[in-house]
Formats: C-alpha cells, sequence, structure tokens
C-alpha cells in the first residue's frame, strides 16, 4: 500500500517528466538544455544558490553557536523564530523582503529587479538549514575537548579551527546540501522581487514557468531533468554525510 | 578574559543583526504596511468575494491533505521502523524526494501526467476532471507533503524502541490494540508535529499548485495565489492583507512547532 501509494503520486508523475524530456530524442533535450536563455537560467541559479549557501554557512554556524552557547534575554525567541522561513509561504517572504528592500523601502534600498534580490530571496528561505543542522551537534559537543585545548595554551582561533570546525562540519554539510537543493528549486519567493528578467533575474525554475505557459512541455520537461538530477544528487550527497556522522 | 568577552559579544551582535536584517524587520514591516492605511482597509481588502473564496479553497486544501498524509505517514514510518524488508531503502528514498524538488517541476509532472496527451489523461476524458480542477491541486498539496508526517515520525518510533509493544504482546494484545494503546500515543507528538509541518507547507504551497490549478478567480485561486495576483494588478493592499492572514496563520504553526518539538519523546 505504502509502496503504491508513493509511486502513484510521486513517482509516476516524475516519470512523466524524464519521458516527455526524451519523447524526441537526446538531440533535442540536450538542444532544450543548451538554448541560450536556459543556460543563462541556468548559471544563474547555480551561482546564486553557491553564494547563498556560503553566507549561509557562515551565518547559519555562527547563529547556532550563539543560540547553544550563549546566554542572554530573549534568546529562546530567536530560537523559535529560525524556523519562520519554513513556515512562512514563499509568496509572503517574497512580498516580506519587497516591503523593507523594495521600491516603497523605509531605509531607501532597493534591490528589486537586480540578482542581488535573487541572492537574498534565497538567503531567506534557506536560513534555517544550517543552523538546524549545526545547533544538535554543537549541543552534544564534549566541552572538554575545548577545555583540554585552551590549557594546552591554544587561543580562541585555534580552538575554532582545529576542535570545533571539524566536529561541526558533518552538521555544516549536510545543512548546506539541503540548502542547496531548495535554493536551486525555489520559485515563490523570486518571482515578485526578482521580476523574473530573461538573461538576468530569470532562474530555472521560473524559465520552466515560462516555458509550460508557452505550451513548450518538452523544453520544460528537459530543464526540469537538469534540475531532478541535482536534487538526487544533492539528496545523496546528503545521505553520505550523515552516514559519516554516524560512523564517527 | 576580556579578549573573549568582546568575540561573544561581537558573535552575539552579528547573529542578530543578521537575522534582523533578513527575517525579524522584513515580517514586521508587512505588518506595518498592512495596518498604516486603518484596520478597516486591511479588512475591506481581505473580505472581497475573491478573497474569502481563496481563504476558503487554502483551508479545504489543508482539511484533505492532513488526514491523507497522516494516515500514509504513520503507517509509512512503522513500517520504515517495525518491518525491515528489502524495500525499506527504496521508500526511505522516495520520501525525501519532494523536499528537494522544486514546487515548479513537481506541478509539471502532475500537468503532464494528467494533461492532454498524458497517460492519465483518460481520466479527465472520462469526465473527471483533475487539472485547473481541485483534484488536481489536492494532488499538487499531497505530493509536496508527503515527507513530513514520516520524517518526524520515524525518530520517535527509533527512540521508544519495542519494549512496551513486546510487553503488550506477551499479555495477549492483538497487533491492532498494540497499535491504538502502546504505539500511537508514544508517538503521537511526532505525528503532531509532523502534521503541523505538512499545515505550514500546504497552506503555502504557490509553485505547484500554480500550474496544475490554472490560477481561475473564484474557482481555482488559493490564497496564495491570490496575494501575487494582488501584488501584480498593483493592489498592494490586497497583497499586504493577504500575505498577513498568511503570516499570522505561519507564526499560528510556528508556536504549536515549539510547543509540540520538547515533548516528542516525553
Amino acid at each position: 500500500m505504502v509502496t503504491l501509494y508513493l509511486s502513484l503520486l510521486v513517482l509516476l508523475p516524475l516519470a512523466a517528466v524524464a519521458s516527455q524530456a526524451f519523447d524526441h530524442g537526446l538531440a533535442s533535450f540536450w538542444a532544450a538544455v543548451t538554448a541560450p536563455e536556459s543556460v543563462a537560467a541556468l548559471k544563474l541559479t547555480v551561482i546564486a544558490s553557491l553564494i547563498t549557501v556560503i553566507i549561509n554557512g557562515v551565518f547559519g554556524t555562527m547563529i547556532a553557536w550563539v543560540l547553544v552557547r550563549d546566554q542572554f534575554r530573549g534568546k529562546a525567541i530567536l530560537n523559535a523564530v529560525i524556523d519562520l522561513p519554513f513556515a512562512l509561504p514563499t509568496i509572503v517572504a517574497g512580498i516580506t523582503l519587497i516591503a523593507l528592500y523594495g521600491p516603497k523601502s523605509p531605509i531607501g534600498i532597493n534591490v528589486t529587479l537586480t540578482q542581488f534580490s535573487v541572492v537574498l530571496a534565497l538567503l531567506f528561505v534557506t536560513l534555517p538549514f544550517v543552523v538546524r543542522a549545526v545547533q544538535p551537534l554543537l549541543l552534544e559537543m564534549d566541552r572538554e575537548m575545548e577545555e583540554a585545548a585552551a590549557s594546552l595554551g591554544a587561543g580562541g582561533l585555534t580552538i575554532f579551527r582545529r576542535i570545533i570546525f571539524p566536529n561541526l562540519l558533518p552538521g555544516i554539510g549536510a545543512g548546506v546540501a539541503l540548502a542547496f537543493a531548495r535554493a536551486l528549486g525555489e520559485y515563490g519567493s523570486l518571482i515578485l522581487i526578482t521580476g523574473s528578467i530573461p538573461f538576468k533575474t530569470m532562474v530555472s525554475s521560473v524559465y520552466i514557468f515560462k516555458l509550460i505557459e508557452q505550451g513548450n512541455n518538452p523544453g520544460a520537461s528537459a530543464v526540469s531533468v537538469v534540475l531532478l538530477l541535482a536534487s538526487l544528487l544533492l539528496l545523496a550527497a546528503v545521505g553520505f554525510i550523515q552516514s559519516l556522522g554516524r560512523r564517527a | 578574559m576580556t579578549g573573549s568577552t568582546a568575540s561573544r559579544w561581537g558573535l552575539r551582535t552579528a547573529a542578530i543583526a543578521y537575522l534582523s536584517a533578513l527575517l525579524l524587520v522584513p515580517v514586521g514591516m508587512i505588518f506595518y504596511k498592512t495596518f498604516e492605511h486603518g484596520f478597516s482597509t486591511a479588512w475591506d481588502a481581505i473580505t472581497t468575494p475573491n478573497a474569502i473564496h481563496a481563504i476558503e479553497l487554502t483551508l479545504l486544501m489543508v482539511a484533505i491533505a492532513i488526514p491523507l498524509n497522516t494516515v500514509f505517514g504513520t503507517v509509512c514510518a512503522v513500517l520504515l521502523v517495525r518491518h525491515r524488508w528489502w524495500g525499506n531503502r527504496f521508500i526511505d528514498a522516495v520520501i525525501n524526494l519532494p523536499f528537494a524538488i522544486s514546487p515548479v517541476v513537481i506541478g509539471l509532472s502532475l500537468f503532464l501526467l494528467y494533461g492532454v496527451g498524458g497517460w492519465f489523461a483518460g481520466i479527465s476524458e472520462a469526465g473527471f476532471k483533475i487539472l485547473f480542477a481541485i483534484p488536481g491541486m489536492v494532488l499538487a498539496s499531497v505530493f509536496v507533503s508527503v515527507p513530513f508526517v514520516v520524517r518526524e515520525t520515524v525518530p520517535v518510533l527509533q527512540e521508544i524502541g519495542t519494549d512496551q509493544e513486546q510487553a503488550a504482546q506477551t499479555l495477549g494484545a492483538n497487533s491492532r490494540q498494540t497499535f491504538w494503546r502502546i504505539t500511537l500515543p508514544a508517538i503521537r507528538w511526532g505525528v503532531a508535529y509532523g502534521v503541523v509541518l505538512t499545515t505550514a507547507r500546504v497552506l503555502g504551497e504557490f509553485g505547484a499548485v500554480s500550474i496544475v490549478s490554472g490560477q481561475i478567480s473564484r474557482q481555482t485561486e488559493t490564497l496564495p495565489i491570490f496575494v501575487a495576483k494582488q501584488f501584480e494588478n498593483y493592489n498592494q493592499t490586497g497583497a499586504y492583507a493577504g500575505a498577513v492572514v498568511l503570516a499570522l496563520l505561519a507564526l499560528t504553526a510556528l508556536l504549536a512547532m515549539n510547543l509540540f518539538k520538547g515533548k516528542e519523546v516525553a
């Protein structure tokens, strides 16, 4: 029953995409993927997602650190709002950012219709991944190792580089991979703030949507297959990192 | 010590500043923008027939997707943890797919399967409309929210172990009694947490539903689609008011998440 539910609901539709993508042969699949507009969208998607996960990798680790090791009033509230991007509908995420960083910005910063807006929206929706992957590792971590290093004369930076960072790496890696997968496919938060300008701010998911509206199902399917493969690779990477973490 | 105190303050300030700039202030802004022309303006904007229909439709999606994915998720989790067979690894991998796949690709996949010339086109031809109608939107909502209950229930099941279940069986309970009296009460908070996540996801689903629904006003327009349309039509009041309704629902979900989280293994 479980297998049937999953197959009917998830696998069969995805198989339909793959079938449609290669319906007219490998050559037309390749032509659709390498069309200039498609290449520009894929490039932007990958680069913006990479920048996003690097920034959120650093800030996510830092936020997790502050939430676990620091003590201050209001920390519990801060800890609770981390999950807000998971709970907030993506379209609201986009409008939220436009309210502060849009044309009527009260602080005079307007990022709409720029490539920076792509990164900004992706930073918002992927914020919780690294924080939530690193937090449990920090909670479990043995403080004795750090104390031993400190008593042997290691400075704060050395302790972080040699002790803390290696211990957190599986969490950071898993969080970054999940965030990357999410960023590659993001749609709702991007359509309003980026303006979806071809060759400039149009990411692959928006490009796929545009192709569907134009009735170009084989083209949309071809680009979808590329995104699907990337998702599968990232999921496999997460599984691999987690199995490494368990062994260690 | 002064050095470490300084770095502690530095980290704390940087973390709070980042969260404020990215999350807290923007979310605060939509509440301000919604109510800056008074409460009644915002109220009027979300009580138009179109808006009310969109809200009702969104709640209908939640009402259908939750029971389906809760029953499936619980059964699937029990199967994954308690019964070892070759298909487990496969199910485990497929369960995670909706997390990693773009909602647009999910929408397209349903569009192709049930659309003209698709493998299941026969269902629509027989008179049961799936695309541009509620059944298609339900399929999209259920697809995107499949993993949550399973993902939250599996670790709880692993944690509680099988001692109590075995004791119940030794005392003569059949497997049905064991499930209802022992297993389900033990995993209820995990399931509840999964249900909250499912709710939040279905409420906000936009990309997949946009494609299969056709976005027809007062027919297949959910609240997120309503918000996007209002924004594109330069009706900022309507867009912000709709966004605030969704944000309030999300905040409620967030509150429930924090309530359920600590109780998972109690």
